[in-house]
């Protein structure tokens, strides 16, 4: 039981993670209608950027504002200097540009930092406490800033009138237009704030995985695996998706391994957690593709 | 009176195909100016150049100043409220945040809250549905947001895309009449595309009618009105 809990424990932690990353691309998909493939290796990249600026003796908290912005910038130039001569192009070839950027940012990365792992403290203090068995202080810091981060973006959206501006360019770039709305830079914008989640998702994971080029590689999966549960058109419902499938992960790859003492029979563990990702991508792909909390448009008839 | 608007050799293309070719017409400040013509002849496309929403080629200046080639959400700020074919909907956001949406551009509050007002007055409807989603509301309904949100834009010139389409007698014509106070009242001049002639020459005080993109005559809205050759050659009734 008492590794029951920690199983759910961690799956939540890593589910913010997972929930950051799928926001990321719904922020993406909503107001442009493309998955951007490279979301993982930018967060990784930003991951790095935030390592350096700790490095060179700053504290995380004044690092990860300043990563965060310096991402925003990033993903608005992204948008205005590659994207923008592509709006008229065929959906695969913006994809092949997403595929070039995850390539760039991979190697630049490595480039850059090198290919060793390296070791990302954790901004966290190491304390101990009642239920500190089940659950680490970085991953309880994980979930609180998740939040943090959701309950601000949601604020944003719902409340401010630049949000309600984006929010109209997504649903309808010509009465956008039509409004007075600049919808390219709204485009941009999204693009920013996608690049800006991805950095405080990998800055938070680091810790975790230590840092390597290839550390967002699976985790990207996971998003875009919790983007799918949730509904890739819903920003609450992707993040849902993500601590779904954190925990999902965990319960699956535990109850494996209790079937595989109790029986002897190995089915699944810690080893597939990956394809566990990957099977209920395909499964929510072909049973339900809106997702679980995809909205249905309400339309007259 | 002085020109308002101003169009001047205005070509319109959608890819290779030419829908408007060398159209010219002037529309006066304050009046109400109604476009006619029958299906494809190239009214929408005429709204949507003047937007710059279609390639253009050609002139068009509003109050002396040449817009062709200004970004749409440029025009619009310079005092253009369009209301789309179709109504343009924002149909997930709630009636409050269309009206909201639609004045994103404004900085003056007390004018945008008179103006507010001035729509519930109008459209009584509106106020009593603002938080529900305008996806939801009537044909009639969307028809009375759709005027809204382009008058939340302080517009000086109104471009109307076929206000009557698809709704009910009735409601059209509470429609017009507002269209007629509030160009009285708010002083909004108005560009009026219809496919109803009989109904669009009724408020309309010059009228232009096109053919094939290209303007085939002009003239005041009630001599158009008793030419029974034009109404027969071009008008269909």
């Amino acid at each position: 039981m008492e590794q029951l809990i920690q199983q759910i424990a961690s799956g939540l932690a890593n589910g913010a993670i997972y929930a950051c990353l799928a926001l990321a691309l719904v922020m993406i998909f909503v107001s442009t209608d493309h998955i951007n493939f490279a979301q993982g290796e930018m967060a990784m990249f930003s991951a790095y950027i935030c390592w350096q600026l700790m490095q060179w003796g700053l504290n995380f908290w004044i690092a990860l504002p300043v990563v965060a912005l310096i991402s925003f910038l990033i993903g608005v130039s992204i948008e205005r200097i590659i994207l923008r001569p592509l709006h008229n192009a065929p959906v695969l070839s913006i994809v092949v540009v997403f595929i070039g950027l995850l390539a760039i940012f991979h190697s630049l990365a490595g480039g850059i930092w090198g290919h060793t792992i390296k070791d990302f403290p954790s901004p966290f203090p190491k304390v101990t406490f009642a239920g500190s068995g089940y659950i680490g202080p970085h991953q309880i810091g994980m979930i609180v800033v998740t939040l943090v981060l959701l309950l601000a973006l949601f604020a944003f959206f719902r409340f401010t009138p630049l949000g309600l501006a984006m929010r109209a360019a997504a649903q309808n770039p010509t009465s956008a237009r039509l409004a007075g709305v600049r919808v390219d830079w709204m485009l941009a914008l999204g693009w920013g704030l996608a690049a800006a989640i991805g950095a405080v998702a990998g800055s938070l994971v680091a810790p975790a995985v230590y840092l390597e080029p290839n550390m967002m590689a699976s985790i990207l999966l996971y998003g875009f695996a919790g983007a799918l549960v949730g509904g890739i058109s819903s920003p609450g419902g992707a993040v849902a998706g993500g601590f779904i499938v954190g925990v999902l992960e965990n319960l699956i790859a535990y109850f494996g391994n209790l079937l595989e003492k109790s029986s002897g029979l190995y089915i699944v563990g810690n080893g597939e957690k990956l394809t566990v990702a990957l099977v209920i991508v395909i499964t929510v792909l072909t049973l339900k593709p809106s997702g679980l909390f995809g909205h249905v448009t309400v339309k007259r008839v | 009176m002085a020109s308002l608007l101003e169009v001047e050799g205005l070509r319109a293309y959608y890819g290779q195909t030419q829908a408007l070719h060398d159209v010219s017409f002037s529309l006066e400040a304050g009046g109400i100016t109604t476009l006619l013509g029958a299906n494809g002849a190239g009214k929408t496309t005429t709204l949507r150049a003047i937007c710059n929403m279609v390639h253009t080629e050609g002139s068009i200046r509003l109050d002396g100043t040449p817009i062709n080639g200004r970004a749409t959400e440029a025009v619009v700020r310079l005092g253009v409220g369009h209301v789309p074919e179709g109504r343009g909907t924002f149909t997930n956001l709630s009636v409050d945040e269309n009206l909201r949406v639609a004045a994103y551009t404004r900085r003056d509050k007390a004018a945008t809250e008179r103006d507010r007002e001035m729509v519930y007055e109008y459209f009584p409807i509106l106020k009593a549905r603002l938080t529900q989603q305008a996806g939801t509301l009537s044909g009639g309904e969307q028809q009375m947001l759709a005027i809204s949100r382009a008058l939340m834009g302080a517009p000086r010139l109104m471009l109307l895309d076929e206000p009557s389409f698809g709704l009910a007698p009735l409601i059209v014509q509470e429609i017009f009449r507002i269209m007629r106070r509030i160009n009285g009242e708010a002083k909004v001049s108005m560009l009026l595309v219809e496919q109803n002639a009989a109904l669009a020459l009724e408020l309309a005080d010059h009228a232009y009618v096109l053919e094939t993109g290209r303007i085939v005559m002009s003239g005041k809205a009630a001599d158009v009105k008793n030419d029974e050759s034009i109404r027969k050659s071009y008008l269909g009734y």
